[in-house]
């Protein structure tokens, strides 16, 4: 049960991490990101059944933290969105040489 | 009765202030002349008058130690102590004297030569500015004090030998006295630090009471020590190598050449040989060197002086010649009879210049009356000026008369007095080596006597070779000119009787002296201390010459010699016919090798100079444009600018990239890092 729990969590990771890489979306890149943190407090949670209750003390940190991140992330595409209309970020690219 | 030194400092700052007031002269109102012709020749009045009462004082008192007037700390570092004070011994007095006296002279004489000349100003300035560090290299009382003295003076020979600067030959004169004169400087620095790492101090006094017990006799420090300071010599007082500036360095104003050339500066490396006496006692090897170089030089010069045609070269390459003299005897130990021919040198020598300066002022006049282009310094366009510079002629006779070592003429008696001493300390270690040098030194006498009288003869007798234009604009210098001549001549005369030798004062005529080796006892002060190390370590004087025969018999014979050489070359050179130089062939065989001064110059060019610019060519386009420049400053900014380049196109703004990269590392660090870890 607990490896099935951990394979899937690593399996979700990955997941959002190749959404990271390559999709160009910011909101899509947003919810990889989600799926990353969800992969994360899954592990947790398996965890808290075999180590002990801090596990689901950490997740409830995680989600805070996600809500937090979701809301100033998105307040930032939106201001984007409104200067160059498009949420692509292949146009994002002022930050380089 | 203790010696009181009166006003010691004023005499040495009172050119200073000279120098002061005709540079704001030069520099606010160049054509004034009022000024600088009486603060010029008054500041060199009042010290030399300074100088007398302290001679005279000296004189009545006679101390037995160098005084020292304190001045100030100059360099108070840890153990180095460098005061800048001033020591008034015998010896320091005697250059004084020598320096404001006959300068003196050559300043009056000056504000006649220099009249018409736009810098009039400035060259009041620079030469006040000379006397000033000359008398600060003599009367300083330590190694470095003396130095900046001896730079100060090769710093106002340079400014004075460039002084017509716009000549291109004149600044390279300069540019040559001054950089020859490094190589010389180079050698006084060494010597000084040797000393100051042996001894623990440079102050004449502490290291000389030092030495004896610091250096042992002979030893390979104190030789080196030596001779590194002999080096310094050769470049200051133009002694083979170093000798090729001071021909060249005729390029300044006449009055130059007979104070700073002929009288003063050039002796500057004879006056320290002297001062460092007895570090040199301590060394015999470096005694026989000194003497070895003066003996060559004094040969070598005179020999270059018999085929020269400029009046000034003929007297440049005396002066080198007489030089030499003076190193024979302070190198052989006899320190008196050294000074002794500085000074009866000063006096002749100086006469002999400013009476060339008075030929070539008139002959100047004269073409410059016509237009004519005729070298003005030049003896072939000269003979017969007797007729038209007559005060100018005597006076210059008696000169030659005392150079060549005519009795009763002072050169007589010191360089008689040089050259036996050669003979009498030819004992010992150094019998061979100081016999040689005796040979050498009676030879040159007899090449001084002939090229002076060649020089009288092109100059003075025979029919003029000016056209007769020219003829009539012939006149004598004016009196500010011919008074020092006629007072120069007077010393020049009565010059050598301060030092008639004990053997030479016992003979009815000759020597007829109130007071025989007067100068000898004046400087026995400052000589004592090298002439008791030599003493102990070396045999007693000989009494005869190595050949036999006394020092009256040689001195009658170097009396015959010289009277001999001035009749037989005055027959024969009065039997050649000259022609003006513009009519004369070139000369040719031997004669010609003398006349191109034996190709030193070329040789020196050859084996130094143009190497030396080759070389520095070569490390200017490859290791200063090339490595330095190209490779490291510019190279250092090319890679810089390629690295950079490089992370800059991993900067692409795409944020994919970089959570990318953050993937790699974690890999990256799950892999590699973590497991090392735990």
């Amino acid at each position: 049960m607990l490896t099935l729990s951990l394979v899937l969590a690593a399996i979700l990771f990955a997941i959002g991490v190749l959404g990271v890489v390559i999709r160009r979306n910011a909101i899509i890149l947003f919810m990889c990101v989600e799926l990353m943190l969800n992969a994360a407090n899954l592990a947790f949670i398996a965890l808290s059944r075999a180590v002990g209750i801090e596990g689901q003390v950490f997740v409830f940190f995680v989600i805070s933290v996600a809500a937090a991140e979701a809301a100033v992330g998105l307040a930032i595409i939106i201001s984007i969105f409104r200067h160059i209309e498009t949420v692509d970020i292949k146009n994002f690219n002022l930050l380089r040489w | 009765m203790t010696f009181e030194p009166t006003l010691v400092w004023a005499i040495v700052l009172l050119p200073l202030l000279g120098f002061v007031v005709n540079g704001v002269v030069a520099l606010a109102a160049p054509e004034r002349k009022i000024v600088p012709t009486i603060v010029g020749p008054a500041v060199i009045a009042i010290s030399f008058a300074i100088a007398l009462v302290n001679f005279f004082g000296m004189l009545r008192t006679g101390p037995e130690t160098a005084v020292i007037v304190p001045g100030y700390t100059w360099i108070p570092s840890g153990s180095l102590q460098v005061e800048a004070s001033l020591q008034l011994d015998q010896l320091s007095m005697l250059m004084t004297l020598i320096i404001t006296g006959v300068g003196f002279l050559i300043h009056l004489y000056s504000v006649g030569y220099m009249h018409a000349d736009k810098g009039y100003a400035r060259y009041f300035a620079y030469i006040n500015l000379f006397v000033f560090f000359m008398l600060l290299l003599v009367l300083g009382s330590s190694f470095p004090l003396m130095f900046v003295g001896w730079e100060g003076v090769g710093l106002c020979s340079y400014l004075l030998i460039g002084f017509w600067y716009t000549g291109k030959v004149n600044a390279d004169a300069g540019k040559k006295a001054f950089i020859v004169n490094r190589i010389g400087d180079f050698g006084f620095i060494v010597a000084m630090l040797m000393i100051f790492a042996n001894t623990g101090s440079l102050s004449f006094q502490s290291v000389f009471a030092a030495a004896p017990s610091a250096f042992t006799y002979g030893g390979a420090v104190v030789t080196a020590i030596t001779l590194f300071l002999f080096l310094g010599a050769t470049g200051k007082s133009a002694q083979i190598p170093l000798y090729v500036w001071l021909p060249d360095a005729m390029a300044g104003p006449t009055p130059v050449s007979a104070l700073i050339h002929a009288a003063t500066m050039v002796t500057a490396g004879v006056y320290m040989v002297a001062r460092t006496g007895v570090l040199f006692a301590l060394a015999p090897v470096s005694m026989i060197v000194v003497a070895g170089i003066g003996a060559l030089t004094a040969l070598f010069a005179a020999t270059i002086g018999l085929a020269q045609y400029d009046i000034k070269k003929v007297l440049a390459y005396s002066t080198v010649s007489q030089l030499g003299y003076m190193f024979v005897g302070v190198g052989v130990g006899a320190y008196s009879a050294g000074i002794f021919h500085l000074m009866t040198h000063a006096f002749f020598k100086a006469l002999l210049f400013l009476g060339s300066g008075a030929v070539i002022h008139a002959m100047h006049e004269a073409l410059h009356h016509t237009h004519r282009d005729w070298d003005a310094q030049d003896m072939r366009n000269m003979g017969g000026l007797r007729r038209y510079l007559p005060i100018t002629f005597v006076t210059m006779w008696v000169g030659t008369l005392a150079i060549a070592g005519v009795w009763p003429f002072a050169g007589f008696f010191s360089k008689d007095e040089i050259i036996w001493q050669v003979a009498a300390r030819a004992v010992g270690p150094f019998r061979g080596w100081f016999t040689l040098y005796w040979v050498m030194a009676l030879v040159a006498a007899l090449l001084t006597a002939f090229y002076m009288t060649r020089l009288m003869i092109m100059t003075f007798h025979g029919k003029s070779r000016l056209p007769d234009e020219e003829r009539h604009h012939l006149h004598e210098v004016p009196w500010v000119m011919y008074v020092p001549l006629v007072l120069l001549a007077v010393l020049s005369v009565l010059g050598g009787w301060i030092n008639v030798p004990a053997a030479i004062g016992r003979m009815p005529v000759l020597g007829w002296v109130p007071h025989a080796e007067w100068l000898h006892h004046w400087l026995e002060p400052v000589t004592a201390a090298a002439e008791r190390i030599q003493a102990a370590n070396l045999p007693a004087l000989s009494e005869t010459a190595p050949f036999g025969g006394g020092e009256a018999l040689w001195a009658l014979v170097s009396f015959a010699i010289a009277v001999a050489t001035i009749v037989i070359a005055s027959a024969v050179i009065s039997r050649v016919e000259y022609r003006p130089a513009l009519e004369s062939a070139a000369p040719a065989g031997f004669r010609r090798v003398l006349f191109r001064k034996w190709y030193v110059d070329e040789i020196y060019d050859a084996l130094v100079v143009r190497p030396v610019i080759r070389a520095s060519r070569w490390l200017w386009r490859w290791i200063d444009q090339g490595l330095i420049d190209g490779v490291l400053v510019n190279g250092a900014a090319r890679l810089s600018r390629m690295v950079g380049w490089f992370g800059s196109r991993l900067q692409t703004g795409q944020i994919n990239t970089y959570a990318f990269a953050v993937v790699l590392g974690v890999i990256f660090l799950f892999l590699f890092v973590f497991p090392r870890l735990f």
